[in-house]
């Protein structure tokens, strides 16, 4: 069964796969999880605020990202985004943007919903007694949330934010419906290339495995090295 | 250069010349929510076994059970897709091979098996945690009486542990129907494909992508409040 395969399309293809397609997985997982874990800690804010319009409209975006398949929200940005660009910057033609700018767009709103329900979870795991005792110190809302709360949040929350980053780096790699060059993009122009599928899709599955296995390993090892007992 | 916004596209003939283009969204429709129900059977039922298998005194069942999970959650759903598609009719026999490839609908039954694999293993991870968060007394009792392994796990351990893990097997179910659109890669004309069918022939982007979203979110609040019913009618009386 093994016997015709020929591995050595993936050894001279190597560069391509992890200096084009891996450096574009990682730079979009980077980014995508920054700015995801950002505009998410913002969104649970304006969920849990007290204000009078502000938590529907968060929860309204929260359900309609977590109901909609992230396929069908790439298409959705890959041709919103020019035509947001214009409404933004007021040009009389939608702007030209990449396939990478619309995914970052994409995979940064999108994951924001999953972070924001995350930080919720963690923002009203902290005691009422830390947003109290920061309200009684004077502190205004934003500056315990900055100081005190937060900070605590962070720290409660870094194994499950880290578990959905290495989900987020796995769903990088629907970025091959717009044809992106990713690790997986990459693997598989080199496949359809040689004409060596079996090999290059086996070797992209092998290479993913390897890298969420280790990161979910360091995950496990860090949370029980932070748990604290309360 | 303006969008030109033309809501009547729906009741226009598609290309495709079986209908108009709500019949072409609607046929996707079905297809999604076929190989959605489909692919849940082989997950609930697999993941229930591998969920339970991870929970045995025993050591063997215990790393089959987290080899498969790990298996199936570290390599992402795409790849897996193009795994079961391109690569399994390769290395299987000659002709099994040339048999898988010259199926009617082949990409129907590969989305199908794909997704039953992936949603069990997520479906084995809620039925261990559902299992592991019963008193532990649960099934020391089922031993006091005499129960052997299979019968404490059929009639004490399992119904109490099903009744728990309701909503986050919801969410599994909603997550098994979204990877759907997955399959579009393979060539499975559900709902995603479709829309960007339409909109690719109609050149309505906007009004063929809303048409999906709406229908995403009527399936979705179906779906949840199928849910809720269905909790409410197993849950036990009296059981907080």
């Amino acid at each position: 069964m093994l016997a015709n395969f020929d591995f050595s399309v993936i050894t001279s293809a190597l560069p391509y796969l992890f200096l084009d397609g891996m450096r574009f997985t990682l730079t979009l997982t980077a980014l995508a999880a920054i700015g995801g874990i950002v505009l998410g800690t913002l969104i649970a804010m304006m969920r849990l605020s007290s204000l009078p319009v502000i938590p529907t409209v968060a929860k309204g975006y929260v359900n309609l990202m977590r109901s909609l398949p992230l396929v069908l929200v790439i298409f959705w940005f890959y041709f919103l985004v020019p035509y947001l660009g214009q409404w933004i910057t007021g040009a009389d033609r939608p702007m030209t943007v990449g396939a990478f700018t619309s995914s970052l767009v994409t995979f940064t709103l999108f994951e924001a919903a999953y972070f924001s329900e995350i930080m919720r979870a963690g923002i009203q795991s902290i005691p009422k007694g830390q947003a109290a005792a920061a309200s009684a110190l004077g502190l205004t809302y934003f500056a315990s949330m900055r100081s005190v709360i937060l900070p605590q949040v962070f720290r409660n929350m870094t194994p499950i934010l880290l578990t959905q980053t290495i989900v987020l780096f796995q769903d990088t790699s629907l970025v091959y419906v717009l044809s992106v060059t990713d690790f997986l993009g990459a693997a598989s122009k080199i496949a359809q290339r040689d004409g060596r599928l079996v090999e290059m899709y086996l070797f992209a599955a092998v290479v993913y495995f390897a890298v969420c296995f280790v990161a979910s390993m360091a995950v496990r090892r860090l949370q029980k090295k932070i748990a604290i007992i309360r | 250069m303006n969008y030109n916004w033309n809501w009547g596209i729906f009741l226009e003939p598609s290309p495709e010349g079986t209908g108009t283009y709500a019949d072409m969204l609607l046929s996707g429709l079905m297809w999604t929510v076929v190989t959605a129900l489909c692919a849940w059977v082989i997950a609930f039922l697999l993941g229930s076994v591998i969920g339970v298998m991870r929970t045995l005194p025993s050591k063997l069942a215990n790393a089959v059970g987290t080899t498969y999970v790990e298996l199936f959650r570290n390599i992402p759903l795409l790849v897996q897709m193009f795994l079961w598609y391109f690569v399994l009719p390769e290395v299987l026999p000659e002709s099994w091979g040339s048999g898988i490839k010259q199926l009617p609908n082949a990409p129907f039954y590969t989305a199908v098996v794909c997704l039953g694999f992936f949603t069990a293993s997520r479906v084995a991870e809620q039925v261990r945690a559902g299992i592991q968060a019963l008193p532990r007394g649960q099934k020391m009792a089922g031993t006091a009486m005499g129960l052997t392994v299979y019968q404490t796990y059929r009639y004490v351990l399992l119904p109490s542990a099903y009744r728990m893990i309701l909503p986050p097997l919801t969410s599994e179910f909603l997550n098994n129907l979204k990877n759907t659109s997955v399959a579009l890669t393979i060539g499975l004309l559900e709902l995603t494909a479709r829309a960007r069918a339409m909109q690719e022939f109609s050149f309505q982007v906007f009004e063929a992508f809303t048409a999906a979203t709406v229908l995403y979110v009527l399936i979705n609040v179906v779906v949840i409040f199928t849910s809720g019913w269905i909790e409410r009618r197993v849950a036990v009386p009296g059981h907080r």
